[in-house]
């Protein structure tokens, strides 16, 4: 997983020098920069929120996860985006819940270890919203989803770095991934992701 | 209450099979409480009657490991041998059911230990009846819960097989042997009627026909 991230990241820049190098003029210094998720900072965080029997809400996350996005304020409709999810770091803070969420009744983590999402396009909304849509594989099945994100702002930090911050929400029926069937009032779920993506400046 | 070297004192027969109820119960309710469906009553009732019970046995087992060694255990019964293979044959039954033993008393307290590290995995005490709480011992460990899991669930199976043996070898002894094996632990010493009875008629069938199966000569493995 590192090192496909690694050879992505070559990849993206390599494109990144065609883009700045030869096509300047053509595409207004428009250039796409990779960003990886701020897992390492914890500046990340994928959250689930599911319905418990109508009355209140669980909250749960994935502790472990990596992604990386590709963006350029200047044209959002050619930003991109893959993450990949550790399934068996799910964590509601119950151990004898996450024991079940992990077997085969849900998630299945020992056969379907990761979950996947990757974009296949962005339509913009206005300055800060857009509808993303991508394909997302949760225990080996995958459905297309569109999901609303918010760029929440990005710029220089402090240490050298460069970030950008967005946050997404869906509803996915949960019926659909295979999930076992918890009672009326929890047939879907909503996916929170909330994350700052970092680039070395320049 | 003391065992003697031929039979079991009541105590120890007690704590035999008041934990083979517990121990039975204990696995069905286990394999079935997994499967219930969230909005079922019993969905919630009955994994904590399951810790529970678990608990009180893991207790109960204790009591019994300590009876256990400060008691004598009765020398198991012998047919004679009357050739190298069927005395062969019996020590290695009597080896085979002193290991089946041996795993009989040490399996359970694997079981409790996994058991107990699911619940308390992320500290949570276990509570007892709704009565009592069994605190986290240990510090809150991620993915402990499914490792312990994991453990409980093999260790359970391997138990409930070797619970299928025990049980299988007292049958062999009781109507192929045709030995007091099962019956001593059923109902302990004979009455002294029978016994004087059976004494006799021992050694009667001992001058008579000393390469009958049936004869009860004890034999230290």
């Amino acid at each position: 997983m590192f090192k496909s991230k690694i050879k992505s990241t070559l990849v993206a820049s390599l494109l990144a020098f065609g883009v700045s190098g030869g096509l300047v003029g053509n595409f207004n210094s428009a250039q796409a920069e990779t960003y990886q998720l701020d897992t390492q900072g914890a500046h990340a965080s994928i959250q689930f929120k599911i319905s418990h029997l109508g009355y209140s809400w669980i909250l749960a996350r994935f502790n472990k996860f990596e992604g990386q996005f590709e963006f350029d304020e200047s044209k959002p409709e050619a930003s991109s985006i893959s993450i990949t999810v550790d399934t068996a770091s799910l964590d509601s803070n119950h151990a004898e819940r996450d024991k079940h969420l992990r077997s085969a009744d849900f998630l299945d983590v020992s056969k379907f270890p990761t979950a996947t999402f990757l974009s296949t396009g962005l339509k913009s909304v206005n300055e800060k919203k857009a509808v993303l849509s991508g394909d997302l594989t949760i225990k080996g099945i995958t459905k297309p989803i569109t999901m609303d994100v918010n760029w929440i702002g990005g710029g220089d930090d402090p240490w050298g770095y460069v970030r950008q911050g967005f946050e997404g929400s869906v509803v996915i029926p949960v019926g659909e991934y295979g999930m076992m069937d918890m009672g009326p009032s929890a047939q879907e779920v909503e996916i929170l992701v909330f994350f700052e993506g970092v680039r070395p400046k320049g | 209450m003391l065992n003697t070297l031929e039979n079991y004192g009541w105590l120890a027969r007690l704590f035999h099979w008041s934990i083979a109820l517990a121990a039975t119960g204990l696995f069905g309710l286990g394999l079935y409480m997994v499967e219930l469906s969230y909005y079922e009553p019993a969905y919630k009732t009955y994994p904590s009657l399951h810790k529970s019970i678990g608990l009180l046995v893991a207790v109960l087992m204790i009591f019994r490991l300590i009876w256990r060694l400060i008691n004598l255990a009765p020398l198991p019964l012998s047919s004679s041998a009357h050739s190298n293979a069927t005395a062969i044959k019996q020590v290695l039954e009597h080896k085979a059911a002193s290991m089946v033993h041996f795993l009989l008393y040490a399996l359970p307290f694997a079981l409790f230990l996994s058991g107990y590290l699911i619940s308390t995995a992320d500290g949570r005490p276990i509570f007892v009846f709704d009565m009592m709480e069994v605190p986290a011992l240990f510090p809150p460990s991620k993915g402990m819960e499914d490792t312990a899991g994991l453990v409980h669930e093999i260790i359970a199976w391997s138990l409930a097989g070797f619970v299928v043996l025990h049980a299988l070898a007292a049958l062999k002894h009781h109507f192929i042997n045709k030995d007091r094996t099962l019956k001593r632990m059923l109902w302990g010493e004979q009455e002294p009627s029978q016994k004087t009875k059976s004494v006799e008629k021992n050694n009667l069938t001992h001058d008579k026909k000393p390469k009958q199966e049936t004869l009860n000569i004890r034999s230290t493995p």
